[in-house]
């Protein structure tokens, strides 16, 4: 060996230490570390004991530099080994007939999204994967934005489908995540295609089947070319993607803010289409609302709807996921009950 | 809206079974929710083929058959019927099943002989009076086929979920026109034994009369039409069976002859009406007027109501006799005793009605077709047509010329329809010609323009249809949805980023359900929300009239009701909205926080640590951390900080000089083996738009740690963060970690003191660290936390 610096010295020195750590985590027996031991301590051609021949070469204040740094890694390599070996014997005993191994393992406690917002996020990667960006908005809204910008007209029938909770005269909660595509096209120029997850609230009592506030997710698409066949082929992708191959039908349907509007039904997965109790014999079970944007829309939003063309549309994440878990009543996903929780976490 | 089959076949015909009409309609005009056979009580009814019949032998007019009923075995069926015949079938009910009227079919002996159910005659299935013998079905039916379905038998309901824009479809007659325009067969009016046409209105502006009875519009706004006819000489009767089975098969109930046809005329052609008792009308005068302040009616569904002048009514020269568009007044209620109507046929304005009826708290079949707007231009030719129908069911005859006083207005504008721009929408080509039958089907008048542009004028009926949008969806329900590719094509994605609040949320939900949190998502109404609470205006109830304030306000009552359950171990987190007024007392201030409570052991028992240990304010610290870490990133220097708050036993969440949040215990009402609960609740605003900085690699040390221990003596009135500090600014660059690993107070520990043992790590990159060094490090620490804040080593 070549005569060294004291800093090659303690660099090559320090690394065995390193070195024995990693090499012992590999041992299984105790014939497996006194191997590393002869190897790196041994009296003959040790790895580390070879350093030691090089103390007496350096000088003075460096040759006691030497030393300690030669001592302190022999120092803890023998208390590695040491403690390898009271570890492996330790393995061992588990292995001697007195332990239960039948006996439960230890567990630490879970923790779990709530399944609405696995719904969500199901949603949301299926989209994200085909160019959708997430946008979401408040929830107390101005009128003009939950309803005039979205072609409710006013004093109509059609404010019957949503019976909307007032916080002022003409402030409310949102009925519906809809005043954030006026929000996404007021925010900049096409293409747009932006998912909008969010809680919506309906003047709905609490029972087995309404709640006062609940989770939507609605889609935007607008660009200049958009069209019903976009609409279509996306909503049918999402559709195979998100229940697995099945088949899907759209038919006529009603929103102030699209037109024309289409109903979106998958094949009922409990009967396969044949018709049962659950999709009312039809064969088919409901999923979303869907509708290219009112031109009306597109201009209270300041975009020119002659030039640009887009669709919509919309689902409640709740009703998927009763369906899912097959929970009844929609009460107990508001419960937050940790019995619940824990039964439905995956 | 409900239905009939066979009422739908009056005005069209068609050969679609209940299945296919229902796909018809859903797939073209308004989804069909339910499709219900009005008698479900033949299904048990199967075809029974009588492969053998003999006398019984100890009767004289009985008969022992066996029967194939498809069941893979002839059964003995005994019959008492006198044309019972070898080789015919015949509708059998088998043991087990239930007939009309409730009557159970058990396996018996008659007179000896088994009989394994029963073969029916016509009377027995409720399908008429006869009672010769059994029912013979002329059929090809195998034995054991649902009799229904080799007899339709019986009428079939459909029940149509109708969307506000589609009112026309509030009646037979329109849910026909959508099924003619499908079939292609024509659509024509019902026609009925003994109806001959009425006279012909005469029409007034705003007042006339017509038998002696004066009509006058006071309000033309709220009633721009109304129609008076006066048929004398009625005879008020039972409704004729063809009549009574149209209301019944949509779930009316039949009353008499002049209300079933008036009901007949609402679900028929979507034109409400009604039949004043004249003799009950003082003048006798007709005003449609505004109600007087006070005004009270007592309607026909027996309610006495309270009017006031918002409402329009139906009045006499005294009093309100109907409540417009809404519901009639039970003093001029056709009865029994009646002779002579005066009949009703208006249309009202669609906002008064519905103001009126919201007022009221009711809605009846008429209110809910007049919200929609109606066909005023058919309004009189139906009161002609309801009059001779009256006529040929109750008698009596027409006094005098029917009147119209106002005018039912505008017929609907001519559109544009640009093919291009069909195209544009749908993204598949539909020709010109195409279009022009597709609306054409459905009433709409076409003509081609110049440059592949229709002119379009829609029926009078399709009010809705104001835009060229309009018509475009008329042509691609009707072309059909399904008819349109679903073909992906290209598209561009969208630009915007992520939005900032999803972004942090999202971050703060993984980061908590990796720390072993449930997330809930509860509803956000509380009972009181301090002063800067927001109040809902039109609540469910009181004790959820406004708006959290805290989430953990929430969460609290989630512990509560776990602790209700018997679950000690809670552990949930919510990301959510809070709410409080806002500057000018209109939209609140809208913020999005994450509030978390814990409570109970730290970790699931085991056989091994049965108990335990329980969670505490540390736990709730680190909840805390994890939030703001996963939130605002591990900066360090620039994300809030927890700062201990004595009052709250916990500590204030500040940023940036402000306090975002706050952790600590909370109050829950629980029951007395509750384990405490910690809260947590940081606002999350304040994060939307950080981008947590990336993380730099490190060289890992090659060189060893030194490490040594420091028990210090801490007087009362030094906190750990000092005496952290100290340790930190005299230990130079290469103190690697400093841990307080324990805590003592007591024995060998002085009064107004404590020993915290700290562990500190020194290394250095590149060599290792000399006992002088480390030394030297020591003396300068104990020196500095001696001189600076009194703090001295525990054993010297």
């Amino acid at each position: 060996m070549n005569e060294l610096t004291l800093q090659a010295f303690e660099h090559f020195v320090g690394r065995f230490g390193t070195e024995v750590d990693t090499r012992l985590r590999e041992a299984r027996t105790a014939e497996d570390v006194e191997a590393i031991r002869v190897e790196y301590l041994g009296r003959a051609n040790g790895k580390l004991t070879d350093y030691q021949k090089q103390i007496p070469t350096f000088s003075g204040e460096e040759r006691k530099l030497a030393g300690q740094q030669f001592n302190a890694v022999k120092k803890l390599i023998e208390g590695r080994l040491a403690e390898t070996l009271t570890e492996l014997s330790r393995v061992t005993r588990l292995s001697v007939p007195d332990v239960d191994l039948t006996m439960p393992s230890r567990s630490q406690f879970r923790g779990a999204e709530h399944p609405v917002t696995v719904v969500i996020e199901e949603i949301v990667e299926i989209f994200r994967e085909i160019g959708f960006t997430v946008a979401t908005g408040p929830e107390a809204e101005t009128e003009w934005y939950n309803f005039t910008a979205l072609n409710f007209p006013p004093d109509h029938p059609a404010m019957d489908m949503h019976d909307t909770m007032y916080l002022a005269e003409d402030v409310v909660l949102r009925t519906h995540t809809s005043p954030v595509q006026i929000r996404s096209l007021q925010a900049g120029p096409p293409p747009i295609r932006v998912v909008i997850p969010g809680n919506v609230y309906r003047l709905d009592p609490f029972d087995a089947s309404h709640a006062p506030m609940f989770a939507q997710i609605e889609g935007l698409a607008v660009d200049e070319g958009i069209s019903f066949v976009d609409l279509k082929a996306t909503l049918t992708h999402f559709a195979t993607r998100f229940f697995g191959a099945t088949r899907t039908r759209f038919r006529p349907s009603y929103f102030p803010f699209t037109e024309p509007s289409a109903e979106m039904d998958v094949e009922c997965r409990l009967c396969k289409g044949s018709g049962c109790p659950a999709c009312k014999g039809t064969g088919w079970m409901e999923i979303l609302g869907s509708g290219m944007v009112h031109p009306n829309v597109l201009d209270a939003a300041g975009v020119d709807s002659e030039k640009y063309t887009g669709w919509a549309f919309g689902m409640g994440p709740a009703r998927i996921a009763l369906q899912r878990y097959g929970i009844p009543d929609i009460r107990v996903l508001y419960d937050s009950e940790m019995r619940f929780l824990g039964q439905v976490a995956r | 809206m409900n239905a009939s089959y066979e009422w739908l076949r009056e005005f069209t015909d068609f050969d679609l079974t209940p299945e296919q009409l229902r796909d018809v309609i859903t797939s073209r005009a308004a989804t069909v929710e339910e499709v219900i056979s009005l008698r479900a009580d033949l299904r048990d009814v199967v075809v029974g083929l009588v492969v053998e019949a003999r006398p019984h032998p100890n009767s004289d007019h009985l008969w022992v058959t066996k029967v194939d009923a498809g069941m893979g075995e002839l059964l003995d069926v005994v019959c008492g019927a006198p044309n019972v015949q070898a080789g015919s079938k015949y509708p059998f009910a088998p043991s087990g099943s239930t007939l009309p009227g409730g009557l159970k079919l058990e396996r018996r002996k008659i007179r000896g002989e088994t009989s394994n159910g029963m073969l029916c005659s016509a009377r027995e299935l409720a399908l008429g009076t006869e009672h010769d013998g059994i029912l013979t079905l002329h059929t090809d039916a195998a034995p054991g086929t649902p009799f229904l379905d080799a007899f339709p038998a019986g009428d079939t309901r459909f029940v149509v979920d109708v969307l506000p824009n589609r009112p026309d479809l509030l009646s037979h007659e329109g849910l026909a026109r959508e099924i003619s325009a499908y079939t292609g067969n024509d659509l024509h009016m019902p026609e009925h034994p003994g109806m001959s046409a009425a006279p012909a209105f005469e029409h007034g502006t705003s007042d006339g009369s017509t038998g002696g009875v004066r009509v006058s519009i006071d309000e033309p706004s709220a009633c721009p039409l109304y129609t008076a006819t006066v048929i004398r000489g009625v005879r008020i009767e039972q409704s004729p069976e063809w009549l009574a089975n149209r209301l019944i098969s949509i779930g009316l109930r039949p009353i008499n002859n002049v209300v079933d046809a008036t009901n007949y005329m609402l679900h028929g052609f979507g034109q409400p009406m009604h039949a004043f008792d004249l003799d009950r009308l003082r003048g006798p005068e007709i005003h449609v007027r505004n109600a007087r302040p006070g005004e009270r009616i007592t309607t026909l569904d027996g309610v006495e109501r309270k009017l006031d002048p918002t409402m329009t009514v139906i009045a006499d020269a005294d009093r309100a006799q109907a409540i417009a568009g809404v519901i009639g007044g039970s003093e001029s209620a056709v009865s029994d005793a009646t002779s002579n109507i005066l009949l009703e046929v208006a249309v009202f304005d669609p906002r008064s009605v519905r103001s009126t009826r919201r007022a009221l708290g009711t809605s009846t079949d008429a209110s809910y077709r007049f919200e929609r707007a109606l066909d005023a231009h058919a309004s009189a030719e139906l009161a002609r047509y309801a009059a001779a129908l009256i006529i040929s069911l109750a008698g009596g005859r027409v006094d005098g010329a029917p009147i119209a006083v106002g005018s039912p207005g505008p017929s609907p504008h001519q559109l544009s329809l640009r093919v291009s721009r069909v195209a544009k929408i749908l993204g598949e080509h539909v020709s010109a010609p195409e279009c022009m039958r597709l609306l054409g089907s459905v009433g709409f008048g076409v003509n081609s323009g110049e440059n592949e542009m229709l002119r379009v004028t829609p029926p009078r009926w399709r009010s809705d249809v104001a835009l060229e949008v309009d018509l475009i969806e008329e042509v691609a329900r009707l072309r059909g949805y399904d008819s349109f590719s679903d073909q992906l094509r290209p598209f561009r994605v969208g630009s915007a980023p992520d939005s900032p609040a999803y972004v942090v949320t999202r971050r703060v939900t993984r980061a908590l359900v990796e720390a072993g949190m449930m997330e809930v998502r509860p509803i956000p109404f509380v009972a009181d929300a301090g002063e800067h609470g927001v109040r809902v205006l039109n609540p469910l109830a009181e004790s959820e009239a406004l708006l959290r304030t805290s989430a953990l306000q929430t969460l609290a009552r989630r512990v509560e009701h776990n602790f209700a359950h018997m679950t000690r171990n809670v552990r949930l987190f919510e990301v959510g909205v809070v709410f409080s007024r806002g500057p000018d007392d209109r939209i609140p201030v809208e913020r999005t926080v994450t509030a978390a409570v814990i409570s109970g052991d730290r970790s699931p028992a085991h056989f091994t640590d049965p108990r335990p240990a329980q969670m505490d304010i540390w736990d709730a610290k680190w909840i805390a951390e994890t939030i703001v870490r996963s939130a605002f990133g591990q900066s360090g220097q620039s994300g809030p900080e927890l700062q201990p708050n004595a009052a709250r036993d916990g500590w204030d969440v500040v940023h940036d000089g402000s306090t975002i949040g706050t952790v600590g215990p909370i109050p829950v009402d629980a029951p007395v083996w509750a384990p405490p609960v910690f809260g947590i609740e940081i606002d999350l605003t304040a994060a939307f738009g950080i981008v947590p900085e990336p993380v730099v690699y490190r060289p890992l040390p090659v060189t060893p740690a030194a490490e040594f221990d420091l028990a210090l003596l801490v007087p009362a009135d030094v906190v750990a963060a000092d005496v952290a500090r100290v340790i930190r600014t005299n230990s130079g660059e290469m103190l690697e970690s400093l841990v307080p690993f324990d805590e003592f107070r007591g024995a060998g520990v002085g009064d107004g003191y404590r020993s915290i043992a700290w562990r500190l790590t020194f290394r250095h990159p590149e060599r290792t660290l000399r006992d002088k060094e480390i030394e030297g490090r020591r003396a300068r620490i104990l020196r500095a936390l001696n001189e600076e804040l009194g703090v001295r080593p525990r054993t010297t």
